[in-house]
């Protein structure tokens, strides 16, 4: 199974600045000095040498995930998470690979909040006669949200005019859904609003989709159901947006949570990867990857038995299980 | 968990002992309690840690729940003496923006007896 980001950052989508380049430039060239950089296998070399928050971007786009199966054969069937931002790059690749011959999306949503459904008006399958897109949500109003973005004046081509078909399926938690060869289950988190996590199963892999999600620490069972819902996940994508500190004081109540507890519930499930998600926009790149070093050394020093492998998502990444 | 408590002049010393996680948080919070509740700018509270081997997100919330009751009272509040290990938790989980962290209980304690400027 492989897992493709396309869309990684909490609540609004963010763009690197001209300053921020800048910045990197003059790290990368700075460590360049003294180094023979000419030829351009030795240029490339270095640059993929550089830490990634200089030679790359954790990108900006906002939450948008692709699940394929490894067998080597995209298929006429895909399986997507949230559609964010990310969603509009998504919907090129898509068309990119598949042209206009029909293809079904099943979609399933954390929830409805704008930057978790921003990109659908620019997904370009949703354009195209013959496409299917089933938008499987916990959330029975999950029609007319999608609507709603579209309607006059908040963007200029109304819902009605998409030419693919669009279905809604309302999900009850605890409902197993079987498509094509995934098994997907659902759980509902403490967001404004309510967010649902998904637990998708595939050929002997586990991915656990869990953003926006606020955990209160004392409540004893319920992060024993998390850990029941993460349990063996090959991989859980998790929202870590606030450090701990900041998630149980200032923004208690704002529906994310922190590195600490993410590593803290992976470690209860026996998970193998945890995905660090939904980052904070304020962040740079060089804080997300502190964010990604101190997890990591969270890790060590609390790890009793296997490893938890921890990484922090970016737009592009891919992850192949 | 193994708590004991002394008086230092007006600083009430709080030495805590073992781990505190999802098994030790609750008590935790019922020890403080009571020594929140009179802690005061002129009668501080030090907690010390040297003795705590680990701590977990559940034991940190308890920790920011008694230093938001300490602000709104306009108490004191210190922790001192932390391992390396749970040291290092306070950083990564920032909490140690939230505490006045000392190396000492003498040293907290002499902080905590100088006024404010």
């Amino acid at each position: 199974m492989i897992v493709r980001f396309w869309g990684t950052r909490g609540s609004i989508p963010v763009s690197l600045t001209s300053e921020h380049i800048r910045h990197k430039l003059i790290a990368a060239l700075t460590g360049a000095a003294g180094q023979r950089l000419d030829t351009a296998g030795a240029i490339e070399h270095y640059v993929d040498s550089l830490p990634f928050a200089v030679r790359g971007t954790y990108g900006g786009h906002s939450s948008c995930l692709e699940i394929q199966r490894d067998n080597g054969q995209y298929g006429d069937t895909h399986i997507l998470f949230d559609l964010g931002s990310g969603a509009r790059a998504l919907g090129q690749a898509l068309l990119a690979r598949h042209g206009k011959t029909p293809q079904t999306y099943h979609v399933f949503m954390s929830h409805l909040h704008w930057d978790h459904v921003m990109g659908f008006p620019f997904f370009a399958p949703a354009y195209i006669p013959g496409n299917r897109i089933i938008i499987h949500s916990g959330h029975a109003e999950v029609a007319a949200a999608f609507a709603q973005q579209q309607d006059h004046p908040g963007f200029p081509v109304g819902f009605e005019h998409l030419g693919a078909q669009i279905e809604f399926d309302i999900v009850e938690p605890g409902r197993r859904l079987a498509i094509t060869d995934f098994f997907i289950t659902m759980k509902k988190q403490r967001h404004g609003g309510d967010s649902y996590g998904w637990r998708l199963e595939c050929d002997d892999r586990v991915v656990v989709y869990s953003t926006d999600s606020e955990h209160r620490l004392e409540d004893t069972d319920e992060r024993k159901r998390f850990a029941e819902f993460f349990a063996d996940a090959d991989l859980v994508v998790f929202d870590a947006m606030y450090s701990l500190a900041d998630a149980v004081s200032v923004k208690a109540d704002w529906g994310h949570s922190s590195n600490i507890v993410g590593v803290e519930l992976c470690q209860l499930a026996a998970a193998r990867h945890l995905v660090l998600f939904h980052h904070e926009p304020a962040h740079d790149d060089a804080q997300i990857a502190q964010v990604l070093d101190e997890t990591r050394r969270f890790e060590a020093l609390t790890r009793d038995g296997r490893a938890l492998e921890i990484i922090s998502a970016y737009d592009g990444l891919e992850v192949s299980l | 968990m193994d708590v004991t408590t002394r008086q230092l002049g007006n600083v009430l010393v709080v030495a805590l002992q073992g781990r505190i996680d999802q098994a030790t948080a609750e008590q935790l919070r019922l020890t403080l309690e009571p020594h929140i509740a009179s802690c005061s700018v002129d009668a501080p509270l030090i907690l010390d840690f040297s003795g705590i081997s680990y701590i977990s997100s559940v034991g940190l919330r308890v920790l920011m729940l008694a230093a938001r009751q300490v602000t709104a009272q306009h108490g004191q509040m210190a922790i001192v003496g932390l391992q390396p290990v749970v040291r290092e938790i306070f950083q990564i989980s920032r909490f140690d923006m939230v505490f006045k962290i000392h190396e000492s209980v003498a040293t907290a304690a002499a902080a905590l007896a100088t006024p404010a400027t």
